[in-house]
C-alpha cells in the first residue's frame, strides 16, 4: 500500500487518475481503516485529502447555503452553531455515524462514498437537497447526493473522480429537517432503518417537502408520494398516515443480521411520522 | 514494503518512528514508541480502547494512520497525570472503584478527559453518550459515570 | 475509611484504593499483549471459513517463501494418540481431518512483524472439501442432521438418538405424578436462548518461548495459569514441569479465559522457530468466532402450583449444545440451577448434550444457569400473573433455606435467599409508580460457587511488612480483599501487606480465578497462612521472653503474653520480630494448601422496569435493582462491581446479544458493533443492595459474588416486557423485532 498525501485537488485527482490498482480516498478513515484492519480492501494507493487546503472549511455561499469540504468531520459540524441552526437534521444524521471518537474523523463525503446503504448521514442530505461538487480528470460538475449511491458499496463517481465539498441550498424561512433511525442500541449501531424529512411551511401548511429513506433498499430513496402525502397539510393524523403508507410501499427492504424485511417495513412509517413532526416543530420554530 | 519516517509530539516528547503505511496510530504508539497504555480491544473503532487526542480531537487510535500522525500532537493515557500528581479523573477513578479489570480504563480516561474540556458540567446522560463508543464489560458503567461526574465537580470546584 | 455494613471488623468492609489501581489508571499496567521480548517474532493464525470441511491438503510453500517468515506449524506438528478433553483441547488448537466451525484453527504462522505474519497466513493455501453443516441445537438432533462427529457419545445416550446427541444425564427427587397431582395450576412451556460471548474487551494475547529442550516460557493473559500450563503440555506432550507459565494483567475474562485457544501456537511456533520468543494476539473478530461463547439452549419446562403459590412439583428438559466436543456445554449445571431456589417437594432433570458447528463453548459467568433461570423464572412468572399472586411472595414462600433439600441433592448450608428476598420486598424502588408502556419483573437467580485447589503462600519482611502470594489472577479487585483480610488477621495496616499474583513455578497448584473463588478460596488461604506466620512468631516471642507459646497470643500486629500469668513482658510488634528473625530461627513464612470445599452458594433478586416502545418494540430499561447475598462484603465496592457488572452483561443477553449465523453456516456478527454488548448510554444506574448472610465455611464469612448476577436479568427482564406489553417472549434475545412481531401478533 502506497500512502499519498497531495496538497492540492488537481494533484489528487491526478494521482488517482494515474494508478492502475485499487485506489482509495482517506477522508476521515472510519471506513477505510476498518476494510483494511479486516482484509476487506486492501488499497494499493491510498490518498489522504486531509493535507489539501480549503477542504476543510464550512462556508456560507453566496446564495445563504452552506459549502461543507470534503473532510469537514462530524465533531466540527456538531460545532458549528449557524450550520446547525440552519440543518440540524443533516448535522444530526452525521452525529449519529458511530462514537465521539468517530465523530472526529468521519465526514459526509466518506459516508456517502463508503456507498453503505445504511449510511445515517446521506437520507438528511438527499432531504435537504444537498448536492456535491466531485472533481476528477475531465473537470469539476455537481450531482445531487441521490445520484451517488449505485448499490452497496459501490457509486456512481467515475474513476478519479472525488468530492471536493457538499452543497446545502439555503434554509430559507420556517423550513425545518429531521433524521432519525432505528438502532437496536442507543448509539453504535448501524441503522436498521433511517428516515430523513426536509419540509417548509406556509402557516402552518407544509408547502414543500422532500422525504428520503436509508437502509431498506440498495440505495438511499428519495420518495416523492411521500412528500406528497404531506405536502398541503398541518401535518395532521390522516397525513401522517398516508406518508407512512406512502414509505412502506416505497421500501424494499431485506432481511439480514440487523433486522428482518417485515420489521423494517414496520418501523420506517414509525420513523417517517416522527421524524415528520419534529422537521415540522423545527419549521414552526424557525418561523417565530 | 518501504516505511515511512514520521515525527510527532507525544505527551509533550518529539518523537520519530517509521511506520508501515498499514499501520494504525495505535500500532505505532504500541510497538514502535513502547506506549502500551492504548489498548487493543478491537481494531475497528467499537471498542475505544485506544482512544487518544490528535491535535486535541479525540479519536480512536485504531482508526488513524501511523504515518497522518506527521506534524501532529498526541496525548495518550501515559500523559494524563502531571509527573506525580494524578490527574483529578485518575484518582476519582481509583476511588469509586471505577474499573475492575482495568483494560477499558486507560480509553475512558482519555476520553472522559476530553469531554470535560468542552463540557465542564455534563448531566449522568451527556457522560453515557459521550462515553457510548468505550466498552467497558466488567462495571456495568455506573462507578465510571459517578467518577466522571465525581472528578468534573472537583475541577470545577479547583478552576 | 468510611465502614459498611459488615461489623466487628477493623478493615473488612472498608473501601481502600486497589493496590494495582495506579498502575491501571496510568496505562502502566502490562496486559497480555503488552508483553515483549528481544528477537520476538509475530505469529498469525489460519482458521477455516466454512463451518463444516474436510482437509484435503495444507501448503504453506508460498506463506514459506514470504521473506520474514520463519515457521509454520499445522496439526501434522503437533503429537498424536490424545484422548478424552486433551484431544478435544488439541483438536480444538488446530483442526485435523475437519474443519468444525468457521474460525476453526488450520494452521499459524511466525515471522518478523505482525504484518508479514497476517500476509503468510494469507499465502497458507488450504484445501477443503466443504460438507453439510448444522449450527442450531435444535436441528443439530433431529433426524437427516449432518454428523459432526461419528462415535462421539458416551454410554449416557439413549439408543436411537441422533450421533449428535453425545451426552445425557437425568436426576431428581419426589414422585411426579402425585406433585403434578397435588398442583391446581399445572403449565408447560418451551423457552430458547441464543449463543452470547462472554465479551471481555481484552483478546486473548500471549507470549512464548520454547527451545529445543522443551524447556518454555509462557507469559499469557488468563484467569488460571496452571490450567494453561496442564492444558498446554497435554497438547504439545512435553512435562509440565518444563513450562514456567505467568500470568499478566488480565483485561476480563468472566469465564472465557479458563482454557486455551491458541497458546500452545505460541510455543510450538516458537520452538520451530529456533526457540524465538512468538508473541500471539488475537483480533476482535477471531476471539467472536474462535473463542469462548456460551452454549445455546433449548428448554421445556413444567411446573406445578397450587393456588397459594405452593410449588408442588418441577420438571425441565434441556438440550445445549456447546460446539463440536464433548463436555464442553453446561447442561449439568443448568439443570441443577433450574430450581435451586426453591424448595420443590417433587423434581426431575433431564438433559441432553448435542454437537454443532459451532465453536467449542468455554464457561461464560455461572455457566448454564442464565439459561435455567430465563426458562424456570419466566414460567413461574406466568403462572404468578394467572394465579393473581404477587411474584416475590411466591419466592418467598417456596424460597430454600438451611436445611432444605436443594433440587439438585444436598442439603443447604446456611444461605441468604429469604434475606434477600425481604431485602427486595422492602426496596424503594418498589414504590417507584409505572408509566404507560412500562413494566416491572423480578426474578430469583442462584450460583453454587466454587473452592477448588488452592495454594497461598506469605511471608513476613524484616520490616514486619507482608507479602502473600496467589496463585488466582486478579480481575476485578481480588488483591485489594485479599490484603484486607490477610491485614485484618495479622493486625496490622492494610497498606502493610502486598498480594502478588505469581507465576507456576512459586506454589503448588491453583485452580483459575472461576466459580467465583478468588476472593473465596484464596482469601481463605491467605488468612490460614496468616495464622500459621502468626504462631511462628508467637513462638520466636515466646522464646525471647522465654515463656511457653501457649502463652503469647497475637493482638493488634505484635505478640503479647497471654495474660497476667505469663509474665509482664513488653509486646513484641511484628516489625520487631521481622527485624530479628535472621537471628531467631530463620525466615518467617506462612502457607496453606487446600482443596476447599466450603464455599457457600449465593442467591440474588433483581427487580427491573422497562418501557417498551410499542411501535418499534424497543425495550428501554428505567430502573434496576441487584439484591445478593455477599456473605461477608471484604471491599464492598468491588462486591457493587459485581453485581452491575453481571446485571449489564445480563441484560446485554435478555435484550440484544447473539450469535447470529448465516445459511452457510458462518458467524455474521464478528465485531462489536454488531455483537451488540450494552454501551454506556443503553444503561441506568444499578441500584445495589449487599446483603450479609456470613458463609460459615469461610473464616470472614465470605462467599462468592461474581456469578450469581448474570443470572435473573434473563427472567427479569422477560418478566417486565410482559408486564409492559402483555407479551410473553419465550426466546433470547428480546430484540426489536422480536418484540414487535409479538405486540403485532393477534391475542
Ligand atoms: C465504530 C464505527 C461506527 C460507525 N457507525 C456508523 C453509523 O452509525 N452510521 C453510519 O452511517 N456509518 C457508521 N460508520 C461508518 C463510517 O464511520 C462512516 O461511513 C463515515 O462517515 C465515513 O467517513 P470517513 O471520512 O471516515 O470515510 P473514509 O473511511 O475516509 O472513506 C470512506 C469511503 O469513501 C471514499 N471517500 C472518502 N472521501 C472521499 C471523497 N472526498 N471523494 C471520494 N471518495 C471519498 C473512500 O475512498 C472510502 O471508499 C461507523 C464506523 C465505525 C468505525
Ligand atoms: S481498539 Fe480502537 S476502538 Fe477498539
Ligand atoms: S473494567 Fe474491565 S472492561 Fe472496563
Amino acid at each position: 500500500m502506497r500512502y499519498h498525501a497531495p496538497s492540492s485537488v488537481a494533484e489528487a485527482v491526478k494521482l488517482a487518475a494515474g494508478t492502475t490498482g485499487i485506489t482509495r480516498f482517506l477522508s476521515g478513515g472510519t471506513d477505510v481503516l476498518v476494510q483494511l484492519r479486516a482484509g476487506m480492501v486492501t488499497p494499493d494507493d491510498l490518498i489522504d485529502l486531509k493535507k489539501i487546503p480549503g477542504l476543510h472549511d464550512i462556508t456560507k455561499t453566496a446564495d445563504g447555503g452552506w459549502r461543507i469540504g470534503a473532510t469537514v468531520s462530524g465533531a466540527e459540524m456538531r460545532r458549528h452553531a449557524a450550520l446547525c441552526a440552519d440543518w440540524p437534521g443533516v448535522v444530526e444524521g452525521m452525529n449519529l455515524v458511530g462514537s465521539t471518537q468517530v465523530q472526529g474523523r468521519a465526514t459526509l463525503a466518506g459516508n456517502l462514498c463508503n456507498g453503505s446503504p445504511a449510511a445515517d448521514s446521506v437520507p438528511g442530505m438527499v432531504a435537504a437537497g444537498a448536492r456535491v461538487v466531485v472533481t476528477g480528470p475531465n473537470g469539476t460538475r455537481d450531482v445531487a447526493v441521490e445520484d451517488i449511491p449505485a448499490g452497496p458499496g459501490r457509486t456512481k463517481l467515475q474513476p478519479g473522480e472525488m468530492i471536493e465539498a457538499v452543497l446545502l441550498p439555503p434554509r430559507g424561512t420556517q423550513g425545518g429537517d429531521a433524521y432519525l433511525r432505528f438502532i437496536p442500541r442507543t448509539e453504535m449501531d448501524i441503522a436498521v432503518v433511517g428516515v430523513g424529512i426536509s419540509l417548509t411551511l406556509d402557516g402552518d401548511k407544509v408547502v414543500s417537502a422532500r422525504v428520503s429513506l436509508g437502509a431498506v433498499a440498495p440505495t438511499v430513496l428519495l420518495v416523492d408520494a411521500a412528500a406528497k402525502a404531506i405536502i398541503g397539510t398541518t401535518l395532521d393524523e390522516a397525513a401522517l398516515a398516508a406518508l407512512a403508507t406512502a414509505v412502506r410501499a416505497a421500501a424494499t427492504p431485506i432481511s439480514d443480521k440487523r433486522g428482518t424485511a417485515e420489521f423494517r417495513k414496520e418501523v420506517v412509517g414509525v420513523l417517517a411520522g416522527r421524524a415528520a413532526r419534529i422537521a415540522y416543530d423545527r419549521a414552526k420554530g424557525a418561523a417565530k | 514494503m518501504s516505511r515511512i519516517h514520521v515525527t510527532a509530539t507525544v505527551n509533550g516528547d518529539a518523537v520519530e518512528f517509521l511506520a508501515d503505511p498499514r499501520d494504525s496510530l495505535l500500532d505505532c504508539l504500541r510497538d514502535q514508541l513502547n506506549l502500551t497504555g492504548s489498548k487493543e480491544g478491537c481494531g475497528t473503532g467499537d471498542c475505544g480502547a485506544c482512544s487518544v487526542t490528535v491535535d486535541g480531537t479525540l479519536v480512536c487510535s485504531c482508526l488513524v494512520l501511523g504515518v497522518e500522525a506527521q506534524g501532529k500532537t498526541i496525548e495518550t493515557v501515559e500523559g494524563l497525570a502531571k509527573g506525580a500528581e494524578l490527574h483529578p479523573l485518575q484518582r476519582k477513578f481509583i476511588e469509586h472503584a471505577a474499573l475492575q479489570c482495568g483494560f477499558c480504563t486507560p480509553g475512558i480516561l482519555v476520553a472522559a478527559k476530553a469531554l470535560l474540556a468542552e463540557n465542564p458540567d455534563p448531566t449522568e446522560t451527556e457522560i453515557r453518550f459521550w462515553l457510548a463508543g468505550n466498552l467497558c464489560r466488567c462495571t456495568g458503567y455506573d462507578k465510571i459515570i459517578r467518577a466522571v461526574q465525581d472528578a468534573a465537580a472537583e475541577m470545577r470546584g479547583a478552576a | 475509611m468510611a465502614k459498611d455494613q459488615t461489623q466487628g471488623y477493623r478493615l473488612i468492609g472498608t473501601r481502600p484504593d486497589r493496590p494495582d489501581g495506579l498502575d491501571k489508571v496510568t496505562g502502566r499496567a502490562r496486559y497480555g499483549a503488552d508483553i515483549s521480548a528481544p528477537g520476538m517474532l509475530h505469529a498469525a493464525v489460519v482458521r477455516s471459513p466454512h463451518a463444516h470441511a474436510k482437509i484435503l491438503k495444507i501448503d504453506a510453500t508460498k506463506a514459506l517463501a514470504l521473506p520474514g517468515v520463519k515457521a509454520v506449524i499445522t496439526r501434522a506438528d503437533l503429537p498424536t494418540g490424545l484422548t478424552g478433553e486433551d484431544w478435544n483441547l488439541q483438536e480444538n488448537t488446530l483442526a485435523g481431518e475437519k474443519a468444525l466451525y468457521d474460525g476453526h484453527a488450520v494452521a499459524a504462522v511466525a515471522a518478523t512483524t505482525k504484518l508479514i505474519a497476517q500476509d503468510a497466513a494469507k499465502l497458507v493455501e488450504v484445501t477443503y472439501e466443504v460438507l453439510p453443516h448444522v449450527t442450531d441445537v435444535d436441528a443439530a438432533m433431529a433426524p437427516g442432521a449432518p454428523v459432526i462427529r461419528e462415535g462421539a457419545a458416551d454410554h449416557s445416550v439413549p439408543e436411537g438418538m441422533h450421533p449428535n446427541v453425545v451426552r445425557y444425564m437425568d436426576f431428581g427427587h419426589g414422585d411426579m405424578d402425585a406433585g403434578f397431582a397435588a398442583a391446581d395450576l399445572v403449565r408447560e412451556q418451551s423457552y430458547k436462548t441464543e449463543a452470547t460471548h462472554q465479551g471481555y474487551i481484552e483478546p486473548h494475547a500471549c507470549m512464548a518461548q520454547m527451545g529445543a529442550d522443551d524447556r518454555g516460557e509462557m507469559w499469557v493473559c488468563t484467569q488460571g495459569h496452571w490450567y494453561i500450563r496442564r492444558m498446554t503440555s497435554a497438547v504439545l506432550g512435553i512435562d509440565a514441569a518444563k513450562l514456567r507459565v505467568t500470568p499478566s494483567e488480565i483485561g476480563g475474562g468472566f469465564g472465557g479465559k479458563t482454557t486455551i485457544f491458541m497458546e500452545p501456537l505460541a510455543l510450538a511456533l516458537s520452538q520451530k522457530a529456533g526457540g524465538r520468543p512468538v508473541k500471539l494476539v488475537m483480533s476482535r473478530s477471531e476471539v467472536l468466532r474462535a473463542t469462548g461463547p456460551t452454549a445455546s439452549a433449548s428448554m421445556d419446562v413444567k411446573l406445578g402450583l397450587k393456588k397459594d403459590g405452593t410449588i408442588t412439583a418441577a420438571q425441565v428438559k434441556f438440550r445445549m449444545q456447546g460446539g463440536p466436543y464433548i463436555g464442553s456445554s453446561p447442561v449439568g449445571e443448568a439443570l441443577s440451577c433450574a430450581f435451586a431456589c426453591y424448595d420443590v417437594p417433587n423434581v426431575m432433570h433431564e438433559g441432553y448434550e448435542v454437537l454443532a458447528n459451532r465453536p467449542k463453548a468455554a464457561a461464560y459467568r455461572a455457566p448454564g444457569s442464565p439459561m435455567a433461570a430465563f426458562a424456570t423464572e419466566s414460567l413461574l412468572d406466568e403462572m404468578c400473573r394467572e394465579l393473581g399472586l404477587d411474584p416475590l411472595k411466591v419466592r418467598l414462600k417456596n424460597a430454600a433455606k438451611e436445611g432444605t433439600k436443594s433440587s439438585y441433592g444436598p442439603t443447604y448450608n446456611r444461605i441468604g435467599l429469604v434475606e434477600s428476598l425481604e431485602a427486595t420486598m422492602a426496596h424503594k424502588n418498589l414504590l417507584a409508580p409505572l408509566g404507560p408502556n412500562q413494566g416491572r419483573g423480578v426474578a430469583s437467580g442462584f450460583w453454587f460457587n466454587w473452592g477448588g485447589e488452592t495454594s497461598v503462600s506469605l511471608c513476613i519482611g524484616e520490616d514486619g511488612t507482608v507479602t502473600v502470594s496467589v496463585g488466582t489472577p486478579d480481575i476485578g479487585g481480588s488483591r485489594a480483599s485479599i490484603a484486607l483480610m490477610t491485614a485484618e488477621c495479622l493486625g496490622i495496616a492494610y497498606d502493610k501487606v502486598r498480594v502478588n499474583i505469581v507465576e507456576t513455578g512459586a506454589l503448588g497448584v491453583n485452580e483459575p480465578t472461576h466459580g467465583s473463588r478468588a476472593t473465596f478460596a484464596s482469601g481463605l488461604a491467605a488468612v490460614e497462612a496468616a495464622k500459621q506466620a502468626m504462631a511462628e512468631m508467637c513462638r520466636r516471642a515466646a522464646a525471647e521472653w522465654d515463656i511457653d507459646a501457649e502463652a503469647v497470643e497475637w493482638r493488634d500486629g505484635a505478640a503479647h503474653p497471654a495474660g497476667p500469668n505469663a509474665g509482664k513482658f513488653p509486646p513484641l510488634s511484628i516489625g520487631e520480630i521481622g527485624a530479628k528473625m535472621g537471628g531467631t530461627g530463620g525466615p518467617i513464612s506462612g502457607h496453606h494448601e487446600v482443596t476447599a470445599t466450603t464455599h457457600g452458594a449465593s442467591f440474588g433478586v433483581h427487580v427491573v422496569d422497562v418501557e417498551v416502545d410499542p411501535e418499534t418494540g424497543r425495550t428501554t430499561i428505567l430502573r434496576y435493582l441487584v439484591v445478593q447475598d455477599a456473605g461477608t462484603a471484604i471491599h464492598p465496592a468491588y462486591v457493587e462491581g459485581q453485581y452491575q457488572g453481571g446485571a449489564a452483561q445480563g441484560i446485554g443477553w435478555a435484550l440484544n446479544e447473539e450469535y447470529v449465523y448465516g445459511a452457510d453456516g458462518r458467524l455474521q456478527n464478528t465485531v462489536f458493533l454488531d455483537y451488540r454488548v450494552p454501551v454506556a448510554s443503553d444503561l441506568p444506574m444499578i441500584d445495589t443492595v449487599i446483603v450479609e448472610v456470613p458463609n460459615p465455611g469461610h473464616p470472614y464469612g465470605v462467599r462468592g459474588v461474581g456469578e450469581t448476577g448474570i443470572t435473573p436479568p434473563l427472567p427479569a427482564i422477560a418478566n417486565a416486557i410482559h408486564a409492559a406489553t402483555g407479551k410473553r417472549i419465550r426466546s433470547l434475545p428480546m430484540s426489536p423485532s422480536k418484540v414487535l412481531a409479538a405486540i403485532k401478533a393477534q391475542g
